[in-house]
């Protein structure tokens, strides 16, 4: 414990901080300017559309029979895949990291395939794949599940879509657990099964809701990978992305505007949710 | 890597497993908890083999260098984790529980701390509850490795004490790991020095340090100097000049003779054993001590109470009052 | 203590040599073949079995079939449009990556955490709503449409909007990569060269450039891969006039469409070739420089 030195006087809050390094006025208003004219500006030219409806405006939209069918197509799918691809990406996570088996890392290099293959290409193969007369479509038309052209399918979609965020988030942490703490709990005479669920698994859960959080978010604006394998049955299959494309095309720049906005806020709301349960995980399990 | 020996600790003991890093007396400890398993050999508690008992069920405690606090538990919870992973029959009602875990605060003195995290907590405070876990399944041998390891060394002192506190207390039969010998001799009954797998000796913290039965434990346990001699006749002559010690029953011939740093004085030149000239000198802990260089021979650390600083170059002569034989 | 000694375990001495009781942090073998086949499993039938399926289609007609499709006019002018969007787009963000990771991990200044939302805010949003803000922009009926139109400028349904909206989808990728590993670098070897008398640009050049290579190389790489295959963004923005504003993605779109599906699964191929070298060469980054690429990645 270092005695308390004369505390040098608080310097008054400035803009920023004093440094030898040069090129700092150059980056930063090289970089304000790529950020407003490339994303600010679209973004506000945006919300600038949908404020023109008014919130009643796009109530009015939302409510679109049509319109709101797909937002829940989207969201409730995107739901269930991101549930989906947590479970099954957290038990490939686990395999991963803890498990030595051959063939381990092109296992873990092709958990990047999806951020990797272009979706419109993926789109196609799953649509192939699960169509009816495709490979897996067949098989599944035996036990009764129509996979193409449905809600089915656009779930196997955004599972494909949001594995890799259910994997990459989760993986690191596992890899950092510390083995002692399973050896503590193994000696304090728990079970296996007890460690895993008492000791193991509860810090990992601020990251697989983050994980989840992340797919479900992706899941919701994915278009390329879904629409081919999705049918796009309007009330059934179609989805929030695909219903702005359509409106685009009709000229209708507000209702487009109406939705987007809505998605926007949607993956806002998901992103604020995010950062609150990395903000509380830190709190709680901080560092030891 | 360990190599056959049989290490017995007595009921009650507070018993220290010391030696350099890859001696293998951290393997030990976890072989003694069932973490790790021997190819061969066995482990047995009071009479009872448990050399093939899972480690849920060997019931012993264990302290782990860092701690291996549940993070996202409290204090409590991380106290009573283990008499909640018993089965129902064998657990103690919620009330019971709640009583052990005041007391062991009560004995680590942090009584006020139950609701805490670990991360709020300061590293002696962790390593306090951490043996307050372990302590609470009230376990048949309480194993801690290097229990001060990542402590501050002022820290490290307080605690010292106060685990040596508890175990007079408790009386809690006791095995730690340790690399440091000051640790080992300050704190434990008995000493079991351990290098390179084999088992070298056990003994109080005495008998290790006035009767070492090997090179190795003497240069384990301080600074020595080791010096060619030849055993004749009983006696043990350096340099063709006789020395006080006695040479070991039937050893004859070249012998290594080691000495601790106050096991020398200087002395004129016709009566010492080893001569040299004088590099440094500095002062630690109140106690003077002088690096001589000899020429073709290493260099020796003297200690002395009396002398002044001597100043380097001067010529010295040394005279050996005590020391070790070994062949 | 003051309460009894636990229960002494009631077990017999035993002859037999003990044979090892497997490690205490893992799980039974048998649940751990059955997690890995599991694991396994999902991903051969939902990353994999798509990627085999591709190249599968692409050659189901055979390689004549196969070839034939690149050798379309409008395959090759979706090629070299392809190209040169990733021409634009990628070093368009790798200056902007280089330059806004040097003023948020060099300095510090407030509203810095602001920024490095915003910076990332693209990939948050839906590629389809990151083509439509475009058109909301420089659209006929957009916020700069009648300007545009009377200065016969054409953004929307032309290359300009379509390299915008890809830059727009992979504004992120360098800087997001590179502020975190030069903040973990901080400053003391600028520090140290600006002291020996180097210029800030001489600095950064042998300095800070060689610190960083792998890592921008590695964000570069994903970059040009999403740049390349970026499917809904631009198809909002690119009006799909065949031979003029097709990508790659968006050809594969329409050859699908039309039911020829050998020649998209045979361009798509093309476009999952490049995704499993961008793929390759990313694990060989991953294995060989982990330290170099993400911060963090060091174990203390």
């Amino acid at each position: 414990m270092s005695k308390s030195v004369r505390e040098p006087p608080k310097p008054r809050r400035r803009f920023r901080q004093k440094s030898v390094i040069p090129g700092f006025g150059l980056t930063l208003g090289y970089t304000l300017t790529c950020l407003g004219l490339v994303v600010l500006l679209p973004l506000a030219t945006l919300v600038l559309k949908a404020s023109g409806l008014g919130l009643s405006g796009i109530w009015e939209v939302a409510t679109d029979p049509r319109v709101f069918s797909a937002l829940r197509v989207s969201f409730g799918v995107s739901l269930l895949a991101a549930l989906t691809a947590s479970i099954f990406g957290g038990i490939v996570a686990w395999v991963l990291t803890r498990y030595d088996f051959p063939g381990r890392k092109l296992a873990d290099a092709v958990v990047d395939l999806p951020f990797a293959l272009p979706t419109a290409v993926a789109g196609i193969a799953l649509a192939s794949l699960y169509a009816p007369n495709g490979l897996v479509g067949e098989q599944l038309a035996k036990v009764g599940i129509e996979a193409a052209y449905t809600p089915v399918g656009i779930f196997i979609a955004m599972v494909f879509i949001g594995l890799p965020f259910a994997v990459r988030t989760v993986q690191p942490l596992i890899a950092e657990i510390d083995k002692e703490v399973e050896e503590a709990s193994a000696i304090l005479g728990a079970s296996r099964v007890a460690t895993l669920t008492k000791v193991v698994l509860p810090p990992l859960i601020p990251a697989v809701l983050t994980g989840f959080a992340l797919a479900f978010a992706r899941g919701v604006g994915e278009y390329g990978s879904i629409i081919f394998i999705a049918g796009n049955l309007p009330y059934v299959s179609e989805i929030a992305p695909l219903l702005i494309v359509i409106k685009l095309s009709e000229f209708d720049y507000a209702g487009a505007s109406a939705i987007a906005v809505i998605m926007l806020a949607i993956s806002f709301v998901t992103l604020l949710a995010i950062n609150l349960i990395q903000a509380w995980s830190r709190r709680r399990f901080g560092y030891v | 890597m360990l190599h056959d020996f049989t290490l017995d600790v007595r009921a009650g003991e507070l018993l220290a497993l010391l030696g350099p890093s890859g001696s293998g007396k951290t393997t030990l400890l976890r072989i003694i908890a069932g973490l790790d398993f021997p190819d061969r050999g066995r482990i047995i508690f009071g009479g009872d083999d448990a050399t093939r008992v899972p480690v849920q069920k060997r019931s012993v405690g264990f302290v782990f260098q860092h701690y291996a606090l549940f993070k996202h538990m409290t204090v409590a919870q991380n106290i009573a984790y283990g008499l909640k992973a018993r089965k129902r029959s064998e657990r103690p009602d919620k009330a019971e529980i709640k009583r052990r875990v005041g007391n062991l605060l009560d004995l680590i003195k942090l009584s006020g701390f139950a609701d805490r995290y670990p991360s709020q907590l300061s590293g002696g405070q962790r390593q306090r509850i951490a043996l307050a876990r372990a302590l609470a399944v009230e376990p048949r041998v309480l194993l801690l490795d290097e229990p001060f390891g990542a402590l501050d060394a002022q820290v490290r002192k307080d605690l010292r004490r106060w685990l040596r506190e508890i175990h007079d207390r408790t009386g809690q039969t006791t095995i730690f790991v340790t690399h440091d010998q000051d640790e080992a001799l300050e704190l434990s009954d008995r000493v079991a020095v351990l290098d390179r797998g084999r088992l070298e000796q056990v003994g109080t913290p005495d008998e290790v340090q006035e009767h070492p039965v090997s090179p190795t434990v003497l240069k384990f346990l301080g600074d020595t100097i080791e010096v060619e001699a030849i055993a004749q006749d009983g006696k043990v002559l350096v340099n063709g000049r006789p020395t006080p010690l006695t040479a070991p029953e039937g050893l004859v011939g070249p012998v290594k003779l080691y000495a601790r740093p106050w096991q020398l004085q200087f002395a004129e030149a016709d009566a010492a054993h080893l001569t040299g000239t004088v590099r440094s000198s500095y002062r630690t802990q109140g106690r003077q001590r002088i690096e001589v260089d000899r020429p073709g021979a290493k260099t020796v650390v003297v200690e002395a109470s009396d002398t002044a600083r001597l100043a380097g170059g001067r010529e010295v002569g040394l005279r050996i009052v005590d020391g070790y034989v070994f062949p | 203590m003051s309460e009894a000694l636990a229960q002494p375990a009631n077990v017999p001495v035993r002859d037999d040599a003990p044979r090892p009781l497997g490690s205490v942090v893992t799980e039974r073998p048998l649940v751990r073949w059955l997690l890995i086949a599991v694991a396994l499993t999902f991903l051969g039938l939902f990353l994999v079995l798509p990627l085999v399926t591709v190249f599968a289609q692409a050659l189901a007609k055979g390689w004549q079939a196969y070839l034939a499709a690149f050798s379309e006019p409008d395959a090759q002018s979706a090629i070299r449009l392809t190209l040169l969007v990733a021409a634009i787009a990628v070093p368009f963000n790798l200056v902007f990556g280089v330059a806004a990771s040097w003023a948020i991990a060099k300095f510090e200044f407030r509203g810095k955490n602001l920024l490095v939302t915003l910076i990332d805010l693209p990939f948050s949003v839906s590629p389809v709503v990151s083509g439509l803000i475009y058109v909301l922009v420089f659209g006929s009926r957009g916020l700069f449409g009648p300007f545009l139109l009377e200065h016969d400028i054409q953004i929307i349904f032309a290359l300009p909007g379509i390299v915008l909206a890809t830059i727009f989808v992979t504004f992120p990728f360098v800087a997001r990569q590179l502020i975190p590993l030069m903040q973990e670098q901080g400053t003391a070897e600028e520090e140290a060269a600006l002291t020996l008398g180097a210029s800030g640009w001489h600095a950064f050049r042998t300095v800070t450039l060689p610190n960083i290579r792998w890592g921008l190389l590695y964000s570069v790489l994903l970059c040009n891969a999403r740049a390349m295959g970026e499917f809904g963004a631009v198809s909002v923005v690119s009006g799909h006039i065949r031979g003029l504003t097709n990508t790659l993605p968006l050809h594969v779109e329409i050859l699908y469409n039309e039911y020829n599906f050998v020649a998209a699964f045979a361009v798509a191929s093309l476009l999952a070739g490049l995704a499993l070298v961008t793929l390759a060469i990313k694990s060989v980054l991953e294995w060989r420089y982990a330290d170099d690429i993400a911060a963090g990645a060091r174990r203390h």
